[in-house]
């Protein structure tokens, strides 16, 4: 028994934050954050060069064949930097969809040009990630109707991909006839979300799986403990930042991190958060491997490390003072990932929900 | 990431099974402690014993089965007897804090004599740590031990001291070198708690039980030779004593037990005839506490791995106690919520009885908090994190009184 991450992981994970804090500084931080499209191309071709495309594609179709603990190492970092670039959506349950829900041939299809960097996909459910939102989709004939709001990684996708209530999925061009996209900039300007109305669109249906709920879930699940991994970094940014400032910031003559009032919160802080990272990765292995527990810890891990995250964002923005409440520290653009993250594939409430079902525990009539 | 057991383990897991299969209905209740064991008890430590199962690494000589040290066995043995729900052998002071230490720094006559009836459960210890004076400053113990004629006479009190009142043995830090700094002036002696002068006074504490003691030294006599190590040296051996502190690793499995009984508890309990975990404020705490359970037997797994490649945990170990009692408080407390008013009578069947369940949970909500302020409370838990973990600097000493 092992318990934690490989060498390759570790070095992956060391390449891609020093990437990330070479490529983005503060200052760039903020430029890209400004137009809130969640994308950069500059970046995007430095994760491409890095294989963040192909990570989790097979190997046969041009990826690395990596699984779903990899894709959360990667997350985190990417939530450490506040990174803008379309993960989860594009690079995580898109290839999963394909790999999932998909024919061989329509496999061989997409696959190749998601490791190559090729196409963008964004990933949008009707219904079953339980977000709050339109969110109804049907496909007749080869032709996909319907809205969906918030839609995450939109912002330069060159493909929708969309899991219809029977768990099957559609694919279309974004730039197909019938297909509209609304973009909002989100509290999180790293990372904008989208309404999209389909009129009658000409689609590709993905309808390979046997059992195509459980499919969808299990590509929904990922998409969830990936998210939870990119809470994680971002609240550890937010817990380091504040330790250092504690150590620096003077008032009534003494350093605050000396006061126990200021030295337990963040006691407290890396109570809580340290716990979340072991669980991120066992939640990630069970979607890798332990096929019985993959869907109650994706559930649990998206609900507890939102709720211990937003403790951390809370506390960590005092630590601050009146400086982390201002837009000069930029600390917000972790306070507000954080509550990106939390609403998107289903808030903490909703995925305790689907715990709690999994389970039995029904309510009352 | 493997979470797979190698073949060693596996066949260790799969002859534990077959143990538990065979003997499992001889096991005494789990939990309860607190009180000399029954003779049930310590037929199952005896067997425990002839398998290799508690007193592992023990060499034979001295009753063990003479292993090698290995945290993964030690898991192992700890998850398949949490599994089962059988109890997995004593754990109490002598066995987990005075033969570890005997066992490095005790002589070859003090190791025959005390560590086979020890960890047979046949030699009961106490621990003579803390004083009215000093709960948190241990190294600051002011009772005195003076020799004279060939014994240590020791006078002074001792508080907090678990099991004084069945203890057959105790180890004592005592200062026996008062002209020598704090920390040097320290002995570790071992002694009868039969011996003429001492006083023992069981302290009641909030659950009813007298969990703790008092203990008085008026003139108590004990012979040169019960020195560990030697003289001034006590804080070292005390140390030594702390070394061994056992990395918790059964906790998680107490933990995952606790969770599971909660569930039953709530499927099973109802108001008015409705289900409890149909009530959407009951199941919500409950699902909220899974997900907490999950967490950390899940970073209970990275420290296991992290100690059996001897890598250092550093922050990651020093929230475990905090956190940990924290969070078993937070799953007594739902349990006295769900027993409701039908869980109030309360009546303590006394040290040797089984208590019902209701009186069990209760017990254990209030010794939770006792489990906060004992062995370092929160708030010292809270500054070690802080200081030593996030190496944020210290309080600034302020004026004493004096």
């Amino acid at each position: 028994m092992e318990f934690g991450l490989s060498l390759e992981q570790r070095q992956f994970d060391d390449s891609l934050r020093d990437f990330l804090k070479d490529r983005l500084p503060m200052d760039r931080l903020r430029a890209l954050a400004e137009p809130g499209v969640g994308f950069d191309a500059d970046l995007w071709d430095g994760v491409l060069q890095l294989g963040l495309p192909g990570l989790l594609v097979p190997e046969r179709f041009g990826g690395a064949g990596l699984g779903v603990l990899d894709a959360a190492v990667a997350s985190e970092a990417l939530g450490a930097a506040a990174a803008p670039l379309p993960f989860t959506g594009s690079l995580v349950m898109a290839p999963l969809a394909f790999i999932h829900s998909a024919t061989e041939s329509q496999q061989d299809e997409y696959l190749p040009l998601i490791a190559g960097g090729e196409i963008r996909v964004a990933v949008a459910f009707a219904g079953l990630a339980g977000q709050s939102g339109a969110a109804s989709a049907s496909l007749e004939n080869g032709r996909l109707s319907g809205r969906i709001s918030g839609v995450l990684d939109a912002g330069a996708a060159t493909h929708f991909l969309v899991y219809l209530p029977d768990g099957n999925a559609a694919v279309v061009e974004a730039s197909a006839t019938g297909v509209t996209t609304t973009m909002h900039r989100s509290i999180d300007r790293t990372r904008p979300v989208a309404d999209v109305t389909f009129n009658a669109a000409s689609a590709q249906r993905l309808a390979a799986a046997n059992a195509p709920l459980a499919a969808a879930r299990r590509v929904l699940d990922a998409g969830r403990v990936v998210l939870a991994a990119d809470t994680l970094g971002s609240a550890q940014t937010m817990l380091d930042r504040a330790v250092a400032f504690a150590k620096e910031r003077v008032q009534f003559g003494r350093v605050i991190g000396s006061f126990q009032g200021v030295k337990y919160m963040l006691a407290d802080c890396v109570t809580a958060l340290e716990p979340c990272r072991a669980m991120v990765w066992y939640a990630a292995h069970a979607q890798d491997g332990l096929p019985d527990e993959a869907r109650l810890t994706a559930c649990h891990a998206k609900a507890h490390v939102s709720d211990v995250a937003r403790d951390v964002a809370r506390m960590t923005t005092e630590t601050h003072g009146g400086m982390g409440f201002t837009d000069l520290l930029g600390l917000h653009y972790w306070f507000k990932r954080i509550s990106f993250n939390r609403q998107i594939l289903g808030g903490p409430e909703r995925c305790r929900e689907e715990a709690a079902a999994l389970q039995g525990w029904t309510l009352n009539a | 990431m493997d979470l797979s057991l190698s073949e060693e383990y596996q066949a260790l897991q799969a002859e534990i099974r077959s143990f538990i299969a065979q003997h499992g209905d001889k096991s005494p209740k789990v939990g309860g402690g607190r009180k000399r064991p029954d003779q049930k008890t310590l037929d199952w430590q005896k067997r425990l014993l002839e398998h290799g199962y508690v007193g592992r690494t023990i060499p034979a000589g001295y009753g063990g089965a003479g292993k090698t040290p290995d945290v993964m066995e030690a898991a192992v043995i700890a998850a398949e007897f949490a599994r089962a729900n059988v109890y997995a052998g004593l754990t109490n002071q002598g066995i987990s804090m005075l033969v570890p230490t005997l066992l490095e720094v005790g002589t070859e006559e003090q190791k025959r004599q005390y560590v086979p009836p020890t960890i047979r459960g046949d030699l009961i210890w106490c621990q003579g740590y803390s004083e009215p004076g000093n709960g948190s400053d241990l190294a600051n113990a002011q009772t005195k031990g003076e020799l004279r004629d060939g014994f240590w006479v020791v006078n002074g009190q001792k508080i907090w001291t678990s099991s004084a009142h069945y203890a057959d043995m105790m180890f004592l830090l005592c200062r026996t070198e008062p002209e020598k700094s704090k920390h040097e002036g320290l002995s570790y002696l071992l002694l009868s708690m039969d011996s003429p002068g001492i006083d023992r006074r069981p302290l009641k504490t909030m659950t009813g039980r007298s969990e703790f003691n008092e203990v008085f030294f008026t003139d108590v006599k004990i012979p040169e030779t019960q020195i560990v190590l030697g003289r001034g040296k006590g804080w070292y051996v005390a140390n030594v004593t702390l070394k061994h502190e056992r990395l918790m690793i059964g906790d998680a499995g107490k933990m995952t037990a606790r969770l599971e009984q909660l569930i039953k508890l709530l499927q099973t309990s109802e108001i008015n005839g409705d289900r409890l975990i149909g009530m959407a404020e009951f199941r919500d705490r409950l699902l909220r506490l899974q997900g907490e359970v999950i967490a950390w037997k899940a970073h209970n797994l990275r420290l296991l791995t992290e100690a059996a490649q001897g890598a250092a945990s550093g922050v990651k170990r020093m929230i475990v106690k905090y956190g940990g009692t924290m969070l078993g408080f937070r799953l007594s407390s739902l349990a006295v919520d769900a027993l409701g008013a039908a869980g109030l009578p309360y009546e303590s069947a006394g040290e040797d009885a089984e208590d019902d369940d209701a009186t069990t949970w209760n017990i254990d909500y209030m010794y939770d908090v006792g489990l906060m302020i004992g062995g370092g409370s929160n708030n010292i838990q809270k500054n070690i994190i802080g200081e030593r973990g996030l190496d944020l600097p210290r309080e600034p000493k302020a004026a004493g009184r004096t």
